[in-house]
């Protein structure tokens, strides 16, 4: 925990500058955030994380059962000091923690960007966990409904019939020794469970992603623990700093045990 | 708005029968505005505005077909207390029951009345897809209506499709010397879209697979409804009734908008996928609506529909 005590200093000197510094927030102490941060972190202190990351999320979302957010890392990853698990929470949605994103120095950049469905009227945060263990909270309040038992967009045929295809979103021009932004997008239906057959009446049993594992020439670059949170057809945004060219492969896995794999040579060219 | 004066005689001339067979009676104080577009065919004009408690609901166009021996209506309003009124215009026009209730598609502002219609012995006709659809999504739009419409919503009930329209196999309806013909069309405003054609009159009643005046909503497929209207438009109507806008207008000109509005989107959002923009970026910085109403909401709606549909061509 200690190993970079520097780091952890700077992170803290960060923090304590900041008025509630050192404390875990007492603005907003609803219940909920209280239960959340019992069950997720243990009731380990969770500091501002302003200054330190970014939520950007629609205050009033267009489509309840697909609000992009992203959370912004506003200081580079290094082997010395970086963020080693996103943990992304929706206070009111049935199922809390829609991803735990844990992301590898070698990204670069630990901003990642995803799509969630919003059930009701809710704070969204984004907790960072520092490679010190440390835990820093920004949250962003967003105006939605529904969107957890909004009726699945595609009839159920349609949706297997792409189940597991992948589709990978590069930029133009990939740039050695610098991170790249990936856009990857993984066809699934992600049946919650709180949706119903238009046909039998019955509910469709949840059926949803449960880890996505990215890694860059062998090595974990990514891991994502999903839940039922995340849109039909989920989006990860997220970044990769090669040294060179090289392999993306994405090993993807839902709780049926179905696995997806696919991978990608990137650089090449440029 | 129905073309040389030629045509409008013909047309009159087709139906003159129709409207001795379907004696008027004269409205006192109908509860709702009615406008007679063609012989025996009323329109009840929809407020362009969100729902209200003001409004009821009544913000789509809704139609009623009279024939010698029995009436149709085409979509039942956004509440049961607008349905009441609507049937009420109705009687005021025609003593012939309603013998058909016919629904476009699954949307509340079409569909909350239903169950006022039913209860008077209409048969309900739709789209082989709707009853799925409606069961569906009935819970989250019943609620939805009761926050925003108050008391008005009260006893709205999801109703039986009782006579189903497939696809494929377009069905006739007759009213006593009046025929309906009635299709049922791939995804496109919604899961669920169905048109109706006025024979006598050469009037297609589209539904919500036309929006006037009013922002387009895309909660089916964008691809889908710009290859329907395709399709639409070969349909040998003079006379459209919008599913939002005016009473009537010509047909298959009162396309054009609409189908310019859906290209721009597609075309918006292809070159925003093309060129790296997440959907956020998109929304942050929106192509232009147009002159639409009440595009504020509904055009970032269809701009996140139309993403989520595209990024995967």
């Amino acid at each position: 925990m200690n190993r970079h005590p520097l780091a952890r200093r700077r992170l803290l000197a960060t923090a304590l500058a900041l008025p509630a510094a050192g404390f875990a927030l007492p603005a907003f102490a609803q219940s909920q955030w209280d239960v959340l941060r019992e069950v997720f972190f243990e009731n380990r202190p969770v500091l501002d994380g302003t200054g330190l990351i970014e939520l950007e999320a629609p205050a009033r979302a267009h489509d309840a059962a697909l609000v992009e957010v992203t959370v912004e890392a506003l200081f580079p990853q290094t082997p010395e000091r970086y963020i080693r698990a996103i943990h992304l929470l929706i206070d009111r949605n049935p199922a809390p923690r829609a991803a735990v994103f844990k992301l590898a120095p070698t990204t670069g950049s630990a901003s990642i960007t995803t799509r969630i469905r919003v059930n009701e009227y809710t704070p969204v945060r984004a907790v960072a966990e520092t490679d010190d263990g440390a835990l820093f909270m920004v949250e962003r309040f967003v105006k939605a409904s529904g969107g957890c038992s909004a009726p699945a967009s595609k009839d159920k045929e349609a949706a297997y019939a792409r189940l597991g295809k992948m589709k990978l979103l590069t930029p133009e021009r990939f740039h050695a020794g610098e991170p790249n932004e990936l856009r990857l997008l993984i066809s699934h239906p992600q049946y919650s469970g709180m949706q119903i057959d238009q046909l039998t009446r019955n509910w469709i049993p949840a059926d949803h992603l449960e880890t996505i594992r990215i890694t860059w020439n062998g090595e974990p670059l990514v891991e994502v623990e999903a839940d039922i949170s995340l849109s039909e057809d989920p989006l990860l945004g997220f970044h990769v700093k090669p040294e060179g060219p090289g392999e993306l492969r994405v090993e993807a896995s839902d709780i049926k045990g179905r696995r997806f794999v696919q991978s990608w040579q990137l650089g090449a060219g440029s | 708005m129905i073309g040389p004066a030629i045509d409008r005689r013909a047309l009159l001339g087709g139906v003159a029968g129709l409207a001795v067979a379907a004696p008027l009676r004269r409205a006192e104080a109908a509860a709702l505005p009615l406008v007679e577009i063609a012989p025996g065919l009323f329109v009840h004009v929809g407020v362009h505005e969100d729902f209200t408690p003001g409004n009821r609901g009544g913000i789509a166009n809704l139609v009623a077909i009279v024939g010698s021996e029995a009436v149709a209506v085409v979509d039942a309003g956004g509440s049961p207390a607008q349905a009441r009124d609507f049937l009420e215009a109705i009687a005021a026009r025609t003593d012939r029951p309603i013998r058909h209730l016919i629904l476009t598609h699954h949307h509340p502002d079409h569909v909350m009345g239903a169950t006022v219609f039913r209860a008077r012995g209409a048969r309900v006709w739709g789209h082989a897809r709707l009853q799925a659809s409606l069961l569906d999504r009935f819970p989250t739009y019943r609620a939805a209506m009761e926050r925003l419409l108050g008391a008005a919503i009260e006893g709205a009930e999801p109703v039986p499709i009782e006579e189903v329209v497939t696809i494929e196999v377009p069905r006739r309806l007759d009213l006593g010397g009046r025929v309906l013909e009635l299709r049922a069309w791939p995804t496109a405003h919604t899961d669920c879209d169905l048109s109706v054609v006025d024979v006598a009159t050469g009037t297609l009643i589209a539904g919500d697979l036309l929006f006037s005046e009013r922002i387009p909503v895309v909660d089916g497929s964008l691809r889908g409804w710009l290859r329907v209207m395709d399709e639409l438009a070969r349909i040998p109507a003079r006379l459209v009734v919008p599913g939002h806008g005016p009473a009537s207008a010509a047909w298959p000109e009162a396309l054009a908008p609409q189908r310019r509005y859906l290209e721009d989107l597609a075309a918006a959002v292809r070159r925003a996928i093309a060129g790296g923009r997440s959907l956020s970026a998109l929304l942050a910085d929106p192509p232009p609506a147009g002159d639409w109403l009440l595009s504020s909401d509904n055009h970032p709606r269809n701009i996140t529909a139309a993403y989520k549909e595209l990024e995967w061509e």
